[in-house]
């Protein structure tokens, strides 16, 4: 693990362009630091996902330097992204036979990443058989399972109920504040992006870049009372502004 | 009355009424059984006849058996090739087709000439089979979730892992589909190949016996090896169906009741 503050991944004056011709981001810096919760935020089509798939390695930058991040990554999907076939444990546990881990330690692993997100009880249930924020659980227990050292996410909880969200919000903080890994956190709601990050780098329209960068300096743990304070109410405030700047110079 | 008793109630219903109305037909007007024989009269042929019949019902069941196994092992090991290797589809898939589309009765005289019987009666048995087993098998190794691919990727995932852990799992539904619909067709291959060799055969197969039968005008006989056929055809169907539920009824909803 890297000491903390260390950038773990820094993306310079990244370009992509699909064969299309869509120019999804042009000019596009990020510098993450090690342990820190980043958000990246705007409107649907911005590249944000882009972005994170160059970082993991998915797609690749036609310009621009990307230094890529040293250890494991986990890499969190929309959609739970479960193999139907196998069971909550056997999908926990792919990473790690991918991997050729052996049985012993796989299984305290797969253990343990179950206890995180609360899904021990349903180790042999099969996805079908789980709610939508079951599933969703079950894919970060996935992610977390190779105890990686940067987590990225695209947008998780977009198709889940507000209900389900705010309580994965509060499981995924939990998590992050006992481990203090990396975590780049796609997302399209300027309520989920401050209650979640220490830092929100708000992009504009197609070609995404990065338009403002803001610091969300509350400290954790953050709860239902900080979700609710007038302090959260200001930084809402203040990043949907810039959101609404960033979309509107885009358009321009 | 529940929908599952009048599932299996009414098809015996109506088996019963046609039953009773040609044994009536065949009593009024006097048909003589070298016509239409009375359904007793099949029945009493078929225990009369049965270890004759039973011998031939095995000998075509036993190169059924191994034509679908062959299809079975040749469609899915062409259809992994075809995704491994996109130089062996492009080179091979216009050829499989072709093999599909030309009938196979036209196509078994032809094999009778350069094989042995028993070979050629397997070949026809294995050509009509596997083409449903091939295609659909590629067609399930090629659906993959793209997220999932993705994943796989991301964790480094060496090609045969991919095929092995996501691919094939994930074709499981399909491919068992394509194996239930060669069951019943390597059955037809086996059976339109012992037509074929007919007289000129030394086959002792059930179609063979049915020719046979048809030579001698012993109309009864011909329909007992009929319904021994298809008999073996409902078998096959199901004993195929009920693997796919065994297979699929954890996880795919083709196989799960909905619940209300």
């Amino acid at each position: 693990m890297n000491a903390p503050g260390q950038p773990i991944v820094s993306l310079r004056n990244v370009g992509k362009t699909f064969e299309s011709g869509t120019t999804a981001l042009k000019g596009f810096n990020l510098v993450v630091g090690a342990g820190e919760f980043v958000s990246l935020l705007g409107p649907s089509g911005c590249g944000k996902s882009t972005a994170l798939r160059i970082v993991a390695g998915l797609s690749e930058a036609n310009e621009g330097t990307v230094e890529w991040p040293v250890g494991h990554i986990g890499f969190v999907f929309q959609e739970p992204t479960l193999m139907p076939w196998a069971s909550v444990a056997a999908n926990v546990r792919l990473p790690l036979k991918l991997a050729h881990a052996d049985e012993v330690n796989s299984q305290e692993a797969v253990a343990r990443a179950l206890d995180r997100v609360g899904l021990v009880d349903f180790a042999d249930a099969y996805p079908r058989e789980l709610s939508g924020g079951m599933r969703m659980r079950s894919s970060i227990a996935r992610a977390l399972v190779t105890d990686p050292d940067l987590l990225l996410m695209d947008e998780p909880f977009a198709a889940l109920d507000e209900i389900t969200r705010f309580k994965l919000n509060n499981d995924l903080l939990a998590v992050w504040q006992e481990l203090r890994r990396t975590v780049i956190f796609v997302t399209h709601s300027v309520f989920e992006s401050v209650y979640l990050s220490q830092r929100i780098v708000v992009m504009t329209p197609r070609p995404g870049r990065v338009f403002a960068e803001i610091a969300i300096p509350a400290p954790y743990p953050r709860d239902e009372r900080f979700r609710t304070s007038a302090e959260y109410a200001g930084f809402c405030r203040q990043v949907a502004e810039a959101l609404s700047k960033a979309m509107a110079g885009g358009a321009s | 009355m529940s929908a599952r008793a009048l599932r299996i109630g009414l098809p015996i219903l109506l088996l019963v009424a046609v039953l009773l109305l040609w044994d009536l037909v065949v009593r009024l007007f006097a048909i003589p059984p070298f016509v239409l024989p009375a359904p007793g009269l099949v029945l009493a042929t078929l225990i009369a006849d049965g270890s004759l019949l039973w011998q031939s019902l095995l000998v075509t069941l036993t190169i059924t058996f191994k034509g679908f196994l062959l299809a079975a092992f040749g469609g899915i090991a062409l259809a992994i090739a075809f995704n491994q290797w996109r130089l062996v589809e492009y080179s091979l898939y216009p050829y499989a087709v072709m093999l599909q589309v030309t009938p196979i009765v036209a196509v078994a005289p032809l094999l009778l000439i350069y094989l042995p019987q028993p070979l050629a009666v397997l070949a026809c048995a294995w050509i009509v089979a596997f083409f449903p087993v091939l295609a659909n098998t590629t067609l399930g190794l090629s659906s993959v979730d793209h997220n999932l691919i993705a994943l796989f990727e991301i964790y480094k995932a060496s090609r045969w892992q991919v095929l092995w852990n996501l691919k094939l799992p994930a074709a499981l539904p399909q491919m068992l589909a394509g194996l239930r619909i060669a069951g019943g067709l390597s059955l037809i291959g086996a059976v339109v190949a012992e037509i074929a060799a007919g007289s000129a055969g030394a086959g002792s197969g059930l179609a063979y016996r049915i020719s046979e039968s048809g030579y001698r005008l012993n109309i009864p006989r011909m329909f007992a090896a009929l319904l021994l056929l298809s008999l073996a055809g409902v078998a096959i169907f199901f004993a195929l169906s009920a693997l796919s539920y065994l297979a699929l009824r954890r996880w795919h909803e083709s196989a799960v009741t909905r619940e209300r």
